[in-house]
């Protein structure tokens, strides 16, 4: 399935993926070979194997020109480690911290060793995703000393925020050092909100992961519960309705589109343009009661399971969601062209937060953001499934990588998640909308791969007996984008973080974890 | 500009009545006397805290600001500092990498103050619970005064949670 030379074995599932067993030793090889033909890294984690009778592993997603490839690195018991690879994949560098931080796994020669997921909660030298850890344990709170980096010089300082911040947003500290009114750096320290999701995954039986997969990063709930729907499908051999295929499409249009319109009020209000936050909240509104009224639910959360989903769209109810996405798309088109037309909104969005292409690909963007940086990636295009196979979606770009980038990228996706729906509405096939699921054999590997509204989200499955999760990881795209926002600053003036932030809205529980 | 002053005008005032208060969703008696409340009633503020939500409950927060809620038009604005703050709205499970930072957003508050713990989690500690990671729900780690379930809660469920929190021991209307 790749052009790497290593023996690949196909991971049964809706996406097309191979799996690969390599020793550590020729994973950096590999890897190198990899980026060579323009292979993206998707995830990198660890896991305990002690239970096999193995030692630990290393595992790490990329995606290839043919799909997913996910490579397996066995480790050592005692003093399990390998050759980091933060240097051909920067984006590498927090997930072999954090893998670290819950596994012991040592990445060697790696530029960072500091902690990651760590802060107060266990002290170092104990690993809270090893399989003898209990997850009831208890640690007396610790020292958390943290060393950032310092910039020394004539008149820099330093501004600490958070980690509770001045607005509605997670919780995360930011260490800014200035001069005057100009950022010189920024360092994020995040993991505030780590409360145990992948060790929780490990108590729990495939269908009771389901909801909590929902719940890693709320405003992506769809695009986890699908992700997660998909890796359970693909282990249990289980096929889910083309029904319900059409139904997770339009619920993930719906978020995307929910969430797109939120941040765009945002982006109004925070350069001072409040009529643009009352506009978009009231039609985000509008979208959040035209949910609640055909699906149940605001958000649409637990509504995509395994085997299906658990709501349908009735012959009314199809007719209702048009109208109002109709309605909203042309109040779109308006607030879109008085956007355009503001002068101080554009002298505010233009040229601020800018990601060239070039460090776009280098440190790895995803997502809408990358698209604003002429990353031409969308999983929905590039590996079309059902129920995408049909619909031709359209890529929206642009190359400028600054917030009007990524604000007008948010607007075209907006318009083409009206058509996506329309489409999915019009052909919607009739038939069941949920099959039971099957059992599943230990260890087998699944994985689940959805374009969310903010980039790809990811769930990595791998079962114990009596369909269990022997483990689960589920990935954020934030975990990509959050090192590009240290860099997206760099040269900007401390008031337009607000903006260059919620231009990106990375989450932080969903790589918090 | 001539656009712009069209949609505000045919979108027109979108606010609705807000929600009553619901005593069922009180954790602690009230403390606060009447005569505190009567001027808190009029000019509440409020800090948020995301103690380690999935960020669900922010979403419905967001939301009360939206035209619809209009929360600031009942006098209640979220403010950017604990240390003007009136009442803390805590999300989430506490996860104990927020666990100090919680107690200290607490303290920082003058009193007299008022908590409000929202979601499924924060009333309960939720799916998460209690682990390593997790101290579980708000009340664990600080007092609660009014706690408001959902997944996540609405944003009527939501005013209506602060809206009890400022209402009199003898149950006399907030305004």
């Amino acid at each position: 399935m790749t052009d790497l030379p290593i023996q690949t074995e196909a991971i049964p599932g809706a996406m097309p993926a191979s799996r690969s067993m390599i020793e550590a030793g020729t994973l950096r090889a590999v890897v190198e070979k990899a980026k060579a033909q323009k292979a993206r890294l998707v995830a990198l984690w660890g896991s305990d194997e002690t239970v096999r009778g193995g030692g630990y592993a290393l595992q790490v997603a990329l995606a290839v020109r043919t799909g997913l490839l996910w490579l397996t690195v066995p480790l050592a018991r005692e003093h399990p480690r390998y050759p980091g690879i933060a240097d051909i994949y920067p984006a590498a560098n927090r997930m072999q911290r954090a893998a670290y931080d819950l596994l012991g796994i040592h990445a060697q020669d790696a530029p960072d060793h500091r902690k990651w997921l760590r802060h107060r909660a266990w002290p170092g030298g104990v690993f809270p995703l090893r399989k003898e850890f209990d997850i009831a344990s208890r640690f007396p709170q610790a020292d958390d000393r943290y060393p950032f980096v310092k910039v020394e010089g004539e008149g820099v300082h330093e501004i600490p925020v958070g980690p509770v911040h001045a607005g509605t947003i997670e919780p995360g500290h930011f260490r800014f050092s200035i001069v005057g009114e100009k950022i010189l750096r920024l360092e994020e320290r995040l993991a505030y909100t780590h409360k145990g999701i992948e060790k929780c995954f490990e108590a729990m039986t495939l269908e009771e992961g389901a909801r909590l997969a929902g719940r890693v990063s709320g405003d992506s709930t769809v695009a986890y519960a699908w992700a997660y729907a998909m890796a359970v499908e693909g282990v249990t051999g289980t096929e889910p309705p083309s029904r319900s295929l059409a139904l997770r499409g339009i619920m993930l249009e719906l978020e995307r589109m929910a969430n797109h319109l939120g941040d765009l009020g945002y982006l109004g209000n925070d350069v001072a343009l409040s009529f643009g936050f009352f506009q978009f909240w009231r039609l985000k509104e509008d979208l959040l009661r035209l949910n609640a009224e055909l699906f149940g639910h605001r958000y649409l959360m637990d509504l995509v399971v395994p085997g299906g989903v658990t709501c349908d769209l009735t012959r009314d109810h199809e007719q209702r969601l048009l109208e109002g996405l109709d309605r909203i798309q042309s109040e779109i088109a308006s607030l879109q062209s008085i956007y355009d037309e503001h002068s101080g909104a554009q002298d505010r969005f233009i040229m601020t937060g800018q990601v060239l292409p070039d460090l776009a690909e280098r440190m790895g963007l995803t997502g809408f953001a990358g698209r604003a940086s002429g990353i031409m990636c969308d999983l929905r295009i590039d590996y079309p499934i059902p129920p995408y196979q049909q619909l031709e979606v359209r890529l929206a770009s642009h190359t400028r990588g600054d917030v009007a980038a990524r604000v007008s990228v948010r607007f075209e996706e907006l318009f083409e998640s009206v058509r996506l729906v329309h489409a999915l509405v019009n052909h919607l096939p009739p038939g069941e909308l949920r099959v039971p699921v099957g059992a599943a054999p230990g260890g087998a590997r699944g994985i689940g791969w959805v374009e969310g509204w903010r980039g790809d989200v990811f769930i990595a499955l791998d079962t114990a007996d009596g369909n269990r999760i022997h483990r689960a990881h589920p990935h954020d795209p934030s975990w990509q984008n959050w090192p590009v926002l240290e860099r997206a600053v760099l040269g900007n003036i401390v008031p337009d973080f607000p903006l260059i932030n919620k231009s990106f809205n990375l989450s932080y529980s969903g790589p918090d974890l | 500009m001539y656009q712009l002053l069209k949609q505000i005008v045919t979108a027109g005032i979108v606010t609705e009545r807000p929600p009553l208060p619901d005593q069922a969703l009180r954790q602690l008696e009230q403390q606060l006397p009447d005569a505190i409340l009567k001027h808190i009633g009029r000019a509440l503020a409020i800090r948020h805290v995301d103690a380690g939500s999935c960020n669900g409950c922010e979403l419905e927060i967001h939301a009360c600001n939206s035209p619809y809620y209009n929360l600031e038009a009942l006098g209640i604005k979220f403010v950017a500092s604990p240390r003007h703050a009136d009442m803390l709205l805590v999300t989430g499970p506490v996860s104990r990498n927020m666990a100090v930072a919680v107690k200290r957003t607490y303290d920082a508050t003058p009193d007299p103050k008022l908590v409000v713990a929202l979601g499924d989690c924060g009333c309960t500690g939720g799916i998460f619970g209690e682990s390593y990671a997790s101290c579980g729900r708000v009340s664990n780690v600080i007092p609660v005064d009014v706690a408001v379930p959902g997944c996540p809660p609405t944003p009527t469920a939501i005013m209506q949670g602060i809206l009890t929190a400022i209402q009199g021991r003898d149950r006399t209307p907030v305004r």
